[in-house]
């Protein structure tokens, strides 16, 4: 296949991918408006009342977190779980798609929704809410919040290689809100109670947001190195799971059709 | 026709191909050859191991046992792939992309694909090119798939029952492109678990039953042995005794019950009672594509 050709067929996916998910209101609504109206109600009329801005800075932080980790999951997740049940993917495995292809598909369609929920979520902040920060501060954090696309998107591979069809969407919702919430996404977890601080800490999505909250120096303290050891080990151990569930289905996966 | 075939080179092939999902056996040493040219249809009734034999053809399915080939490579080649296309049983593509963005995106894959409006054409989709695919009917979507499958120019097509689910209108239109596609010289492997749609399209029909071939021959000699009447009764006649009389195509015991496959189905039940005064329980039904794949199959259980 030359280059160009290959470079079209990634291309043309990606589109094809975004476009198919910007249609489907069930994805559009929960992953693009929830942080945004969270935002609107939390940072700019509650947070706005105080004389500090610290409420709607460090929810800048983790609204961002949540709205890339809302693409990742299901847009990756159940939709790769979805078009594996349906047989979408075994039809497409049938032709000269470079299987790359599909994969690069799903992460840049989490990265543009992702993307498009934290320049939303900026423009809030600078405008509505009056959130100040130096012009580095932004770049870092835009560019902290769209790197979690990376383990995000890990997590959701795997989970769309074991779960089947629209008993993902339950697995994603059971592993979206309660991590978010667990993550101190919504509130910063020293008002948890012990507990549940301590599962804080083996979830990627606070780490992530611990990286994001550094940028604009709220973090809760621990050093950059252990939250990226985390992020990068965590990242490895889904890929691993991944890749054991399509081991998994290989097996299994005419069974049901034959 | 037959003749040019049967010196045709072969393009695909399955040699002793044994297939099992865990303790279920799907394929039992299959042979199976498709010729250049032809039509072939691979016809048995539901879970005989026609999709597994598609699937090994497709490489989706790894090969366990035997071998399986494609132009004389393995069947997931890269070289392969730009030469064959396939329409699955499966469930669906994207509810939300167009007519046009799935045939633009399939037609992406090859390197030298038809037109999108060739393709639009031969699956017959004018005029729903703008149409969201899970808005079609389900006639519609099935041509999609078609269209689909022929995104690649392929030399060789695979249809996994293409017409399931299809009203007869649909079907009928589906099979004049078929025979389209034949004119223009591609290479099909059709399955179907429909004697009338193998006879429609095929040269060559091979019969499979619980993973073998059980018959093979073009759609006229299967649907000679397809068109008898099955004749069960109680009797003490041995199926040896039965099977020498008129027009049986085949006899065998069943439970109490004797059967017996015939095309004189009249003249056997005449000569039975003339024989066993005291035979009981006498049916006679039309031998379906079913009961004539239990003639066919040689019980060796």
């Amino acid at each position: 296949m030359t280059p160009g050709r290959r470079f079209r067929i990634y291309l043309l996916e990606a589109r094809f991918q975004f476009v198919e998910v910007l249609r489907e209101p069930m994805f559009a609504i929960p992953t693009l408006a929830f942080p945004l109206i969270f935002y609107l109600f939390f940072g700019v009329i509650m947070g706005t009342r105080g004389v500090s801005l610290a409420v709607p800075t460090y929810v800048l932080a983790t609204y961002g977190v949540f709205g890339v980790l809302g693409p990742a999951l299901f847009g990756f997740g159940a939709g790769l779980a979805n078009e594996r049940d349906t047989g979408v993917l075994l039809l497409k495995q049938t032709t000269p798609m470079p299987a790359g292809a599909y994969l690069f598909a799903k992460v840049m369609a989490a990265l543009i929704f992702g993307a498009v929920v934290v320049a939303a979520l900026f423009l809030m902040a600078a405008h509505a809410a009056g959130v100040a920060l130096y012009r580095w501060q932004w770049f870092a954090l835009a560019g902290v919040l769209l790197a979690g696309v990376i383990p995000f998107c890990a997590l959701g591979l795997a989970i769309g290689a074991w779960a089947r069809g629209r008993s993902a969407v339950a697995v994603v919702n059971l592993v979206f809100l309660p991590m978010a919430m667990l993550s101190g996404l919504w509130l910063p977890i020293y008002m948890f109670p012990d507990v549940m601080q301590d599962i804080a800490l083996a979830l990627p999505a606070y780490h992530h947001a611990q990286l994001a909250l550094k940028v604009i120096a709220m973090d809760a303290g621990q050093p950059v190195p252990t939250h990226l050891a985390v992020l990068v080990a965590e990242t490895l151990a889904f890929l691993a799971v991944a890749a054991l569930g399509f081991r998994r289905a290989d097996s299994f996966s005419m069974r049901r059709s034959r | 026709m037959q003749a040019r075939q049967a010196h045709a080179p072969s393009l695909a092939r399955l040699s002793r191909v044994t297939h099992r999902y865990g303790p279920v056996l799907a394929l039992d040493g299959l042979d199976l050859e498709v010729r250049s040219g032809e039509v072939l249809g691979v016809l048995g009734p539901n879970g005989a191991g026609k999709t597994t034999a598609i699937s090994l053809l497709l490489g989706s399915l790894q090969v366990q046992e035997g071998v399986a080939s494609v132009f004389g490579l393995a069947p997931g080649a890269p070289e392969v792939r730009v030469r064959r296309g396939a329409m699955l049983q499966i469930s669906g593509i994207s509810a939300n992309l167009t007519v046009r963005e799935h045939v633009e995106l399939f037609r992406a894959y090859y390197p030298a694909p038809l037109s999108a409006s060739r393709l639009m054409a031969m699956a017959g989709l004018e005029g729903l090119a703008r149409r969201r695919y899970g808005k079609l009917s389900g006639g519609q979507k099935q041509r999609v798939m078609f269209a689909l499958a022929l995104a690649g120019d392929p030399e060789l097509l695979f249809l996994d029952e293409p017409t399931t689910g299809l009203d007869v209108d649909a079907r009928h239109r589906l099979w004049s492109e078929i025979r389209a596609l034949r004119e223009s010289g591609r290479t099909t492997v059709l399955t179907t678990h429909n004697l009338d749609e193998a006879d429609a399209l095929a040269d060559r029909v091979m019969v499979i039953h619980n993973g073998r071939r059980i018959a093979e021959g073009t759609p006229a000699e299967i649907k000679s042995r397809t068109a008898g009447r099955l004749v069960r009764c109680v009797t003490r006649l041995a199926p040896d005794a039965m099977a020498s009389l008129p027009g049986v195509v085949e006899a065998r015991t069943r439970g109490q019950h004797l059967e017996a496959l015939t095309t004189q189905p009249e003249v056997l039940v005449r000569e039975l009672l003339a024989r066993d005064e005291r035979l009981a329980d006498l049916t006679v039904v039309a031998a379906g594509l079913e009961e004539a794949f239990l003639a066919l199959t040689k019980d060796t259980t």
